[in-house]
């Protein structure tokens, strides 16, 4: 077990930021932080590398605790923090050196290390460069490089693609990905379909509880009890949206039937059934049956967006 | 105690003093202000001494000291990358203690090129050599205890000009200590007098160097590093 969180608390003051959470990460496991903003993820990610304390509870991380244990802690993390903080008046290598020196690499290792992370990270045309001149998605590459520069064996990553462009998103992911093979990566986000594209696990955080916790696939079964199916028909055009709607719910087991789109004798339709049963063979067979010509039938997957949005719709109120 | 992290730490703060404007200000103005000094006396009260540079640099300190520092820790609280230093298998008196010797090294530099006027004057007149080594040690001296109270004042705030004010006024209280004594009652005057900065650097300056005043010195320097570095830690463990 990497990464061990038993009943953490924080307060600051009398406002609770995380209330009571619990969870486990395994080597080798990605592990996605989300939730709205304010619901506890920095400041969870922040107790973990040791900047701050714990109010309550305890944390250990490849079995040092936070508290008692700290500096071994730090020596095996690789932290980004938030807002990327850096030495702007350093320049790159400058910069990857002082962290390495820092972070006890050996000093023969040192420029290995700092070119590793400058190729890794794309940073070579850069890497004379003061990190004030960088421009954004630079500079998260440099608090990358950085995170890494020690080769921890956990990486705690807060927003890492936040302000990279699409290309350099996907390649960050990709390294994740690859790192996430030996090491344990928790990250936090926003982006949701980051979470889907880089992570096997999933902990929605919400008003510092944890709201759900596992792979994406079983909160999405778990979440959502029935099927979605999305349905596109071409009918003739006497018939109503309410005239289909009855014949299609003659389907066993369909609950609603909505409109979506209805143009020039086309009908779109969301079918939602109450139970996990796959209807779209029945629901073929009914269009045959009443010689509607079929344009369209797919399984609709319930999307993280709807899971996050479920959990964490309280905190909107 | 982890020299090699001081070590990192003392490296990377000088060099970043030499990279911006900071150090060459520091040096150029420091400079200039104690030349016109030194020179305008010079001739008029022709006597070989250098009691003008003993005299002028803690004056000047009070300003160059908290001006030098008050990046030193603030600036990591404001811009946030306290929280990059902090995630690093580094304790926080290896911070303050690598930032103050940093600091003091960038004094060491400034102070230097006033050896010219030794060289100077000891070839115009004969020297009480002396008092000069004396003179040197007590600035050094008087100089790190400034430094490091101003390292404390810089450790309580994220903004420059607070820690700037805040470590003027320690060091001025400090230094004012001694000249507002004779309208004290003795018993409270004997005590102040020990805190005064400046009874103790008369002492040395006079090229009488007392161990109750180097103790002085090293009490002063460690215990304000000491509050900086508890400042630190509860910033942390609060």
């Amino acid at each position: 077990m990497s990464i061990i969180v038993n009943n953490l608390s924080k307060y600051y003051g009398d406002a609770k930021a995380v209330d009571d959470i619990t969870f486990e990460v395994h080597t080798g496991e990605i592990l996605g932080f989300l939730g709205p903003n304010g619901a506890g993820k920095t400041t969870t990610m922040r107790i973990i590398t040791c900047y701050l304390s714990p109010s309550a509870g305890s944390i250990s991380v490849e079995g040092h605790d936070v508290h008692t244990d700290s500096l071994e802690v730090r020596k095996l993390v690789g932290y980004l923090p938030e807002q990327n903080p850096l030495y702007l008046d350093m320049n790159v290598l400058e910069y990857l050196q002082y962290t390495a020196q820092l972070q006890n690499v050996p000093k023969p290792l040192i420029p290995r290390r700092m070119k590793e992370m400058v190729d890794g990270c794309g940073l070579g045309e850069m890497k004379h460069k003061d990190i004030g001149q960088l421009s954004k998605g630079y500079r998260q590459r440099v608090g990358l490089a950085a995170a890494m520069i020690h080769d921890p064996k956990v990486l705690i990553l807060d927003e890492p693609t936040s302000g990279l462009d699409p290309n350099q998103i996907v390649e960050i992911r990709s390294l994740i990905q690859a790192l996430g093979k030996q090491k344990t990566v928790v990250l936090s986000t926003h982006i949701l379909p980051e979470v889907q594209a880089t992570c096997n696990r999933v902990i929605i955080i919400n008003r510092g509880k944890i709201a759900a916790d596992g792979p994406i696939e079983d909160l999405q079964r778990s979440l959502h009890g029935g099927e979605k199916i999305l349905i596109e028909i071409e009918i003739p055009d006497d018939q109503t949206f309410e005239m289909v709607s009855i014949q299609v719910k003659s389907v066993p087991a369909i609950e609603t039937v909505s409109l979506i789109d209805q143009r020039n004798g086309t009908m779109k339709l969301s079918v939602e059934t109450s139970t996990a049963t796959d209807i779209r063979k029945e629901l073929f067979h009914l269009c045959v049956q009443k010689g509607w010509g079929l344009l369209e039938l797919h399984r609709v997957q319930t999307s993280l967006e709807d899971i996050f949005r479920q959990l964490t719709s309280d905190s909107v109120q | 105690m982890n020299i090699t992290n001081i070590k990192y730490i003392f490296q990377k703060e000088l060099r970043s003093f030499f990279n911006s404007p900071v150090a060459y200000i520091v040096i150029v103005v420091y400079l200039a202000i104690l030349g016109w000094f030194f020179v305008s006396n010079l001739f008029i009260n022709n006597i070989s001494t250098l009691r003008t540079v003993f005299e002028m640099t803690p004056f000047l300190l009070l300003f160059f000291a908290p001006a030098m520092t008050m990046r030193l820790i603030s600036e990591e609280k404001k811009s946030g990358t306290l929280e990059l230093l902090f995630t690093k298998p580094i304790k926080e008196y290896e911070i303050v203690t690598g930032k103050f010797l940093a600091v003091w090294a960038l004094y060491f530099f400034t102070l230097s090129p006033t050896l010219c006027y030794y060289l100077t004057v000891s070839i115009l007149g004969t020297l009480d050599t002396g008092a000069v080594i004396g003179g040197y040690l007590g600035l050094l001296l008087v100089g790190a205890v400034f430094l490091a109270v101003s390292v404390f004042g810089s450790a309580l705030t994220e903004n420059q000009v607070v820690a700037f004010i805040v470590s003027l006024f320690i060091v001025f209280t400090l230094f004012i200590l001694d000249k507002i004594l004779f309208y004290l009652p003795t018993s409270i005057a004997v005590v102040l007098e020990y805190v005064s900065i400046d009874y103790h650097f008369s002492n040395i300056a006079r090229g009488v160097i007392d161990t109750r005043d180097i103790i002085y010195y090293f009490s002063t320097i460690g215990f304000a590093l000491f509050l900086a570095t508890n400042v630190l830690q509860k910033r942390r463990w609060a």
